[in-house]
């Protein structure tokens, strides 16, 4: 009976911490020691020390996986943070209407990223297409949109007679296209989280500012804005984190094997899923999933740093 | 201030459209020429029964997988104290900053050996347990006063039945909240089926649905049918939840 009751908190933990450890912990570490050897379809041929990442900071598409995905960060954190603050700034308090447009909202945040991108795929088609078809009905000149690899700054300058090139062509219009869709979808989940934020926002604050004759910019600038940051910066680091992780709207959006047109919309978790599961190429598929795991590593440290001690409330 | 509301409603009700634009378009294409006969020839079109029924029973069994492993270790992590105990809980939440994807590929190899692919184990065995349901879960648990379990001790409540009888009906709320998680990431869980299954009676409904988008490419409004039936469970589940999954989504903090 005594033993029975000292082993006994350690079966309660077993079923959950067999799943844990099978299908989390010696995964990720055989990740880390994929990235070191040669592992192919034909399975483990020795380890081979770091070739599978100087293979990678060699290859070209590698890179630009990257700067596609650096791009799609830069675009999307941006709208997504700037929008839902905007929306949460009007949401709050008393207002007519306010749970429908909650729902509104938050809908494309519980709808499946295969289903949303089947329809923005859609609404997209260069032919027939709705989107396109508003843009002549309005007068102007139908884009290819998805199928478009040109950067959206070369398009905007061309008819200027400026050519960027490389990188500053900007990010094509294919890969804005998806960083549309994806800001749409997350409007609502960041909207929640800076109404809670705001909520946490103590009223003596806006009366202290009232009786200071603080106008509506002042008060936003000198009692919003600071008092939000710990949220915005939550907001910040776990948008990048999560868009550092696209995968579905691009998968199925721009479909393999070209991760869009020219290769524009290849983002670094699609080139690793290719690797990984077109080719067999565990080992190469590896280091990049190293690559990425350190990256997201290091926003998450920089979100535990600087999040705890930004939180300042009274 | 008559004016600034009006301006409040005028931006939040175009935002609003701008939202909800997309599925309206969804909608009424899927409407379009054939009317409700789309739904019928995309349902029949390809086995969208079977992606259905596969997908409702990994999230089924999935969940209930969950729930106990959640509440037992939650219960353990959270209420006894012994050797290693903080250790442990190290371990389940060091996995929880690993995404998904850098995992990928060896956990295919895992199941490959296994001799897992292409079967139901594989869609539901490994996500059978989830540390941030656990995490949410020994959070609450912690919060239960000891005098309660001590008292049902001495009533002769044994520690499982304190856990089945006392703690869990105390914890509806997170329970609702680990349920609605866990049903909105399995339902819409993509990568992971596309990888672990190839034949199509295992296939689930996100990546039928992304199959039947590369074969009918050009039929739109069988397309929008299709992605329509796909989308209603989980919209009528959040119509129902909405007000608590909010609530759970900003005190969490979690995306999917």
């Amino acid at each position: 009976m005594r033993t029975g009751s000292k082993i006994s908190p350690y079966l309660y933990i077993l079923p959950a911490l067999i799943i844990v450890i099978c299908f989390r912990t010696i995964p990720i570490l055989a990740s880390f020691t994929a990235s070191f050897s040669d592992y192919d379809i034909g399975g483990f041929h020795g380890f081979v020390a770091f070739s599978n990442y100087e293979r990678m900071f060699t290859d070209d598409r590698f890179w630009s996986s990257v700067s596609n995905t650096v791009f799609f960060v830069l675009g999307v954190v941006p709208a997504g943070i700037a929008i839902p603050l905007v929306l949460a700034m009007l949401l709050r308090g008393e207002l007519k209407g306010k749970a429908i447009y909650r729902t509104i909202y938050f809908l494309p945040v519980v709808t499946s990223a295969v289903a949303v991108s089947v329809v923005w795929t859609w609404l997209f088609k260069p032919e027939a297409g709705p989107i396109n078809g508003v843009i002549t009905a309005l007068g102007g000149n139908p884009l290819m949109w998805l199928r478009e690899p040109r950067g959206i700054f070369e398009m905007m300058l061309s008819p200027l007679g400026i050519h960027p090139g490389g990188i500053f062509a900007g990010p094509s219009l294919a890969l804005v296209s998806l960083m549309i869709v994806s800001v749409w979808k997350s409007i609502g989940y960041n909207t929640v989280l800076f109404l809670a934020g705001l909520e946490n926002i103590p009223g003596t604050y806006y009366e202290a500012a009232k009786l200071d004759g603080a106008g509506k910019w002042g008060t936003f600038r000198h009692i919003t804005w600071p008092l939000l940051s710990p949220t915005t910066f939550y907001v910040l680091i776990m948008s990048t984190i999560a868009s550092f992780q696209t995968f579905a709207l691009v998968y199925v959006m721009t479909p393999p094997p070209g991760g869009g047109p020219l290769g524009t919309t290849n983002v670094i978790v699609f080139y690793l899923f290719q690797k990984a599961f077109d080719r067999f190429d565990i080992g190469y598929a590896s280091a990049i999933s190293v690559f990425l795991f350190v990256v997201l590593l290091g926003l998450t440290i920089l979100q535990r740093r600087f999040g705890e001690r930004r939180v300042h409330y009274s | 201030m008559k004016k600034a509301q009006l301006l409040k409603q005028a931006l939040l009700l175009a935002g609003g459209i701008a939202m909800l634009m997309p599925f309206l378009w969804m909608v009424s294409t899927s409407l379009e020429q054939g009317g409700l006969q789309n739904y019928v020839e995309a349902w029949n079109r390809v086995p969208f029964g079977t992606y259905f029924l596969n997908t409702l029973i990994v999230t089924g069994i999935t969940l209930v997988g969950v729930l106990i492993t959640s509440s037992l270790a939650a219960y353990s992590f959270g209420t006894m104290s012994y050797p290693g105990r903080d250790k442990l809980f190290l371990l389940f939440l060091s996995t929880m900053m690993v995404p998904q994807p850098v995992y990928l590929a060896p956990s295919y190899v895992i199941l490959a050996k296994l001799g897992w692919v292409d079967t139901y184990l594989a869609l539901i065995v490994p996500w059978t347990t989830n540390v941030f349901s656990i995490f949410l879960l020994r959070q609450h648990f912690m919060t239960l006063p000891k005098s309660l379990y001590e008292a049902a001790r001495l009533d002769g409540c044994s520690r499982f039945a304190y856990l089945w009888r006392v703690a869990l009906p105390l914890s509806k709320s997170v329970i609702a909240t680990i349920m609605l998680f866990n049903v909105i990431g399995s339902w819409n869980s993509f990568m992971w089926p596309l990888v672990v299954t190839h034949s199509e009676k295992l296939r689930v409904l996100q990546v039928g649905l992304s199959y039947f988008n590369q074969e009918q490419s050009s039929n739109y409004q069988l397309l929008m049918a299709a992605s329509t039936f796909s989308v209603l469970p989980l919209i009528i589940l959040f119509l129902f939840a909405q007000k608590h999954l909010a609530a759970s989504y900003s005190r969490s903090g979690l995306k999917d």
